[in-house]
């Protein structure tokens, strides 16, 4: 079906005996339906939390949780638990987490597995949430009778592709994806690439795909969410960004992929990435960054650009 | 052989045994089978593969931390293939070794002083201010400076970058000719990786080191390496100068891996890409004849899956192991 999708200033804060660390600090973004966003990012940026935040699946230590995600229109962060468990998660949002080929239960038949979200959540009978099951294996190019084999009879990329059937068994509009090919080899990589490519074709998603790969970002997304300490500082369509991001940080970010068919010595970001739970005021990237100036103390405005927005202090017109 | 020539491998085979069922019957996993390869002083050569290709296993038997089944290994013009003893500790410390997962490599209980001086007590080098000097200059050589900050840290202390660095300055901290670096980079963030492997390759290039980079990814080994070689199934299928693999590929292996690596570009998601059919076979019952033939467009029927193909030189010392080359000729 797919959906609109509008995030408003969503914050997600964990209280951890250190502090309060700032995961999600104020994300907003917004999807139309049938989009695919790539969310990226180095390791510790937020952008697992953000996935979390919109699905609602908090940790215990959860301190701060809060703003609006809209689909179609209809802001289901009033909905309560039970209502957002029973109509929003696994109905209209699922989720391929990371490394969700290691996931599996290992002592229960994968078709069982891909059918039980259609039981528990939609009611289904047994038998038919089965059939069900075994044409989504057929959707991502898994014979249909693997139904009866277990995880570990199958190979890593068999397993993710059971994942990613299993997440989309419940037809729904909302589909987070969580490095899902982070863990595989180059060819089963372009593989199940080539399979995402044919199900947006067959069936109308909205997709949030989260990847530290940035060449792996390009195969799926019509727009590209660049996340750093807990922010987005840029938000683009993807032919733009790919050809000329405006952020300093993506420029860097996208500069230091070593590229194969072209020549172009890639360059590394300096230092690291602040800490979540101090993280420096104004601009979050300023002590990394080439072209700092005095302004960067203070938080950055949010600037739109060709693609999107970015939030920098260069870009501002003055 | 010109005196440049500091490793040189011949019909190198290491087979795994495993044994199945109570019986006790063996099975062999052929993860290295026959394969050849040089490298000079000074030199980076890559070793591409996927997982359960053998890469891992090609290092560590070049290392002799496994006892090769069958072939020989000249390193520095003396056979290392059987050494054991007093010329293995001095093989050891003439070569070096870093792994995939820095964390996993370090002992947690250790300092980075403890774990830098081990190799120098092990082989005895130097008495404890010259150990403790060399452990200084190898964290300079690193650049964990200034060196007070670091020395007496634990290694859950770093992240993940700076663990990097403190294996690969104990794999150099004893002086090594060769370094064997098995994807040193595929757990870091890509804004790290460039850093490390520029390190890396300024410590190579200082000390004409001969530095074997073992990993999956094409993109970033073209940038850090002399010549490539292709592996796939527990046997070499290509190889040659980076650039002439790379942009010239002939194994149809080869293409397809290249074919599968998106660079960043807008337009990827409009493409499909070409890919084999099937999976990397099982190395316990390798296919005959060529490995990749059940899974190649070319494939000859009553030659590609009788024998081995030989060397077909493309190009200078670019060489294919292909039997559509070799028939073509």
């Amino acid at each position: 079906m797919g959906t609109d999708l509008e995030v408003n200033d969503l914050y997600l804060y964990y209280k951890t005996l250190k502090g309060i660390v700032k995961a999600v600090d104020g994300v907003s973004f917004s999807l139309k339906n049938g989009e695919a966003m790539a969310l990226i990012g180095e390791s510790g940026c937020g952008k697992s939390s953000l996935s979390r935040a919109i699905l609602r699946l908090l940790p215990r230590n959860t301190y701060k949780y809060d703003g609006v995600v809209k689909l179609d229109g209809v802001n289901v962060m009033e909905f309560d638990d039970e209502k957002f468990r029973k109509e929003i998660r696994w109905v209209k949002i699922s989720y391929v987490p990371q490394a969700a080929m290691n996931a599996l239960n290992p002592v229960i038949r994968v078709g069982d597995q891909i059918a039980e979200p259609l039981i528990i959540h939609l009611g289904m009978e047994k038998k038919e949430a089965l059939e069900k099951a075994a044409k989504m294996l057929d959707i991502v190019n898994i014979p249909p009778d693997f139904i009866n084999r277990y995880p570990f009879e199958l190979s890593g990329g068999m397993r993710q592709r059971v994942a990613i059937a299993m997440a989309l068994v419940t037809d729904p509009d909302l589909l987070i994806m969580d490095e899902p090919t982070s863990a595989l080899d180059v060819l089963t990589q372009a593989n199940i690439m080539n399979e995402m490519k044919d199900i947006r074709k067959r069936m109308k998603l909205t997709i949030i795909y989260i990847t530290h790969d940035i060449s792996v970002s390009s195969e799926l997304a019509d727009k590209v969410a660049v996340m750093y300490a807990g922010e987005i500082v840029e938000f683009s369509d993807a032919e733009n960004f790919f050809k000329e991001p405006a952020h300093p940080y993506s420029k860097l970010l996208l500069y230091s992929v070593p590229t194969l068919r072209v020549d172009r010595e890639p360059i590394f970001i300096k230092g690291q990435p602040p800490s979540l739970i101090d993280p420096p005021v104004g601009c979050r990237f300023k002590d990394r960054c080439p072209y700092r100036f005095d302004k960067c103390d203070e938080h950055p405005p949010v600037v739109p650009t060709n693609g999107g927005f970015a939030t920098c202090w260069l870009l501002e017109k003055r | 052989m010109s005196s440049d020539r500091l490793l040189e491998v011949s019909h190198l085979k290491m087979y795994h045994v495993i044994r199945k069922g109570l019986l006790g019957g063996k099975f062999f996993i052929k993860a290295v089978d026959d394969v050849d390869l040089t490298l000079d002083r000074g030199e980076a050569l890559a070793i591409i593969g996927e997982s359960g290709s053998g890469k891992t296993t090609l290092g560590k038997t070049i290392l002799r931390l496994y006892e090769p089944l069958d072939g020989k290994i000249i390193f520095d013009g003396r056979d290392v293939t059987h050494i054991s003893g007093k010329d293995l500790k001095r093989y050891r410390r003439e070569t070096g070794f870093v792994q995939q997962d820095p964390y996993g490599a370090l002992p947690p209980f250790m300092s980075i002083r403890q774990i830098l001086e081990e190799p120098l007590k092990i082989h005895k080098i130097g008495n404890k201010e010259e150990r403790l000097e060399k452990v200084y200059k190898a964290l300079e050589e690193v650049r964990l400076t200034p060196v007070e900050d670091f020395i007496n840290k634990y290694p859950h202390m770093l992240s993940g970058g700076q663990q990097q660095r403190v294996v690969i300055a104990r794999s150099i901290i004893t002086d090594p000719k060769l370094v064997i670096a098995d994807e040193p980079v595929s757990m870091l963030d890509a804004s790290v990786r460039v850093e490390i492997l520029r390190l890396m390759e300024s410590i190579q290039k200082k000390y004409q080191l001969g530095i074997i980079y073992i990993s999956h990814d094409l993109s970033t080994t073209k940038y850090f390496s002399n010549r490539i070689n292709i592996m796939y199934a527990g046997k070499i299928v290509e190889g040659g100068p980076t650039r002439e693999v790379i942009y010239n590929p002939q194994h149809p292996y080869t293409q397809f891996l290249i074919n599968a690596l998106p660079d960043p570009d807008a337009n990827n998601r409009f493409v499909k890409r070409d890919v084999p059919p099937g999976e990397p076979p099982s190395l316990i019952n390798p296919p005959p004849g060529c490995r990749f033939h059940p899974r190649c467009p070319l494939f000859i029927k009553g030659v590609c899956d009788k024998e081995d193909p030989g060397y077909t030189y493309v190009n200078g010392d670019h060489f294919v192991k292909c039997w559509y080359y070799e028939e073509k000729r």
